[in-house]
């Protein structure tokens, strides 16, 4: 990673400082649409949870974009097919669930958690799946091969 | 020849043109074609997701990762080549180097080499203030000198017989109780790498630390030496193709592909006979003749994944752990995003 400016004081991982997600401002109106930036993150999370999240049909729109290649962070915009309105609260108060609006199915934060646990569902899926065809040994074991190793 | 139904095979194919590459993206998403339900059903996924391990060897290993979208296969390769972390050398005290090497490069060369160690045992080293211990820090010493063979025949002229180096490579220094905790010594993959050249009388002596890390930081500490996918090919006849065309077909190919056989006509006619072993170089699209009757794809869900590890890891280790840290992504990520919205 050429971006991040080498330093004495390595850790050997490239990070960044601040939060790692915020909720860009300019949608604290309408929750069913936000812009998440992600910090510490790229096209790995940024593009399959994008497929993730566009697999979700109450999402009208989803993408990402790294605004510049020397931050490492990436933009994730997320726009659901809701108008929500807030049955308490105004502007900056966030609902965490979709009880909270008179209407709409659901709203951009809900839509990203969504993503987040099919995203880990899958990956216990590949996981297990891998797993049992290790065990079954069906396939060529060539000569040094530590299969058994775990 | 039945023919692939033209909506198939955009959903399923990417199509090989002589000058371009038609239906590239995925299209399974809601609301893309009419009456159907494409929306996420992990039971649907489990379905349709298949592994088939194709091979595992000491350092690499091909599986098939059929059934999965392109996005998330890439995060896996991603993921491996960058991602997954390895114990690599990251500070060298040079104490003495009286080598035409310069302490810079070889300390560089130094941290190149893989090191055997499973980096599941240890911790990062978070900055300057994390003082290193025995659970972030391997240490080694290195200590050779390079002097002139008095025994060897006075016309010999292979350095290997008129000098001789006092010791081999970097040699381990177990701190506090790594030996009982780790099972195992912890050497250098390979005990052969050439880092520098010595002359009579040169010698060189250090201390080197090893520290847990990314490749993404430095490529130093990625665990393969590479991790790829192709797509299966799938090359479809559309009409007959016999007779000498089927011999110049059948040249259009590497080997194996294609295989030519005599149908009920008694005519000699092609037919693919192993497309994995295509790599597509569109040479058949270059003849005219074939123009219409041949039509080379990839199937878009099936990744033939090739894993080539540097030797610390076992390959399919590697792939586990690649998994384990999508996941550990998303989990860490739906924490902030419970954290901001909370907090």
């Amino acid at each position: 990673m050429a971006m991040v400016e080498p330093t004495t004081d390595t850790t050997g991982v490239p990070h960044t400082e601040g939060e790692k997600i915020e909720i860009l401002a300019s949608d604290y109106e309408d929750p069913s649409v936000a812009t998440f930036s992600i910090r510490d993150e790229d096209h790995t999370l940024g593009n399959s949870l994008r497929y993730m999240i566009m697999k979700n049909p109450a999402v009208a729109f989803c993408g990402y974009a790294l605004p510049h290649p020397s931050e490492y962070k990436i933009n994730l915009r997320i726009q659901t097919d809701g108008m929500f309105i807030l049955v308490s609260g105004f502007l900056n108060t966030r609902a965490t669930s979709s009880d909270d609006y008179v209407s709409g199915s659901m709203t951009a934060v809900e839509a990203l958690h969504k993503g987040l646990d099919d995203l880990m569902a899958l990956c216990d899926h590949v996981t297990e799946t891998f797993d049992a065809k290790l065990a079954e040994r069906e396939f060529e074991i060539r000569e040094g091969a530590e299969v058994d190793a775990q | 020849m039945a023919d692939m139904d033209p909506i198939t095979l955009m959903r399923t194919r990417v199509v090989m043109h002589k000058d371009r590459v038609a239906y590239p993206s995925s299209m399974d998403f809601p609301q893309n074609f009419p009456g159907e339900d494409l929306a996420w059903d992990l039971e649907k996924f489990k379905e349709n997701f298949k592994i088939v391990i194709g091979f595992i060897g000491k350092d690499d290993m091909e599986f098939d990762l059929i059934g999965i979208d392109a996005s998330i296969a890439n995060a896996f390769r991603r993921i491996l080549i960058g991602e997954v972390p390895t114990m690599a050398i990251e500070r060298v005290y040079v104490i003495n180097n009286t080598t035409i090497m310069h302490d810079e490069i070889l300390s560089h060369r130094l941290g190149l080499i893989p090191i055997k160690a499973d980096p599941r045992a240890f911790d990062y080293k978070e900055g300057e203030e994390d003082q290193p211990t025995d659970l972030n820090t391997i240490v080694f010493n290195l200590a050779i000198q390079c002097s002139v063979n008095k025994n060897a025949p006075p016309n010999s002229v292979d350095p290997k017989v008129k000098f001789i180096n006092s010791s081999g490579s970097l040699k381990w220094q177990p701190q506090g109780d790594q030996e009982e905790r780790l099972g195992t010594e912890i050497r250098p993959v390979h005990d052969d790498v050439l880092l520098t050249k010595m002359r009579p009388g040169q010698e060189i002596e250090l201390e080197v630390h090893c520290q847990k890390g990314i490749g993404k930081e430095h490529a130093k500490w990625s665990p393969v030496a590479t991790a790829s996918y192709r797509l299966l090919p799938d090359i479809q006849i559309l009409k007959p193709i016999t007779g000498q065309d089927a011999i110049k077909f059948q040249r259009c190919f590497p080997q194996g592909v294609v295989e030519v056989v005599k149908n009920r006509k008694g005519e000699q006619e092609a037919k693919i006979a192993n497309p994995r072993k295509d790599t597509v170089s569109r040479e058949v699209l270059r003849h005219k003749e074939f123009e219409d009757k041949v039509r080379l794809t990839r199937v878009r869900d099936h990744f033939i994944f090739s894993i080539e590890s540097t030797g610390i890891l076992p390959p399919h280790i590697l792939f586990k752990e690649a998994v384990g840290i999508l996941r550990l992504k998303c989990a860490r990520l739906k924490q902030a995003l419970d954290d901001k919205l909370m907090g």
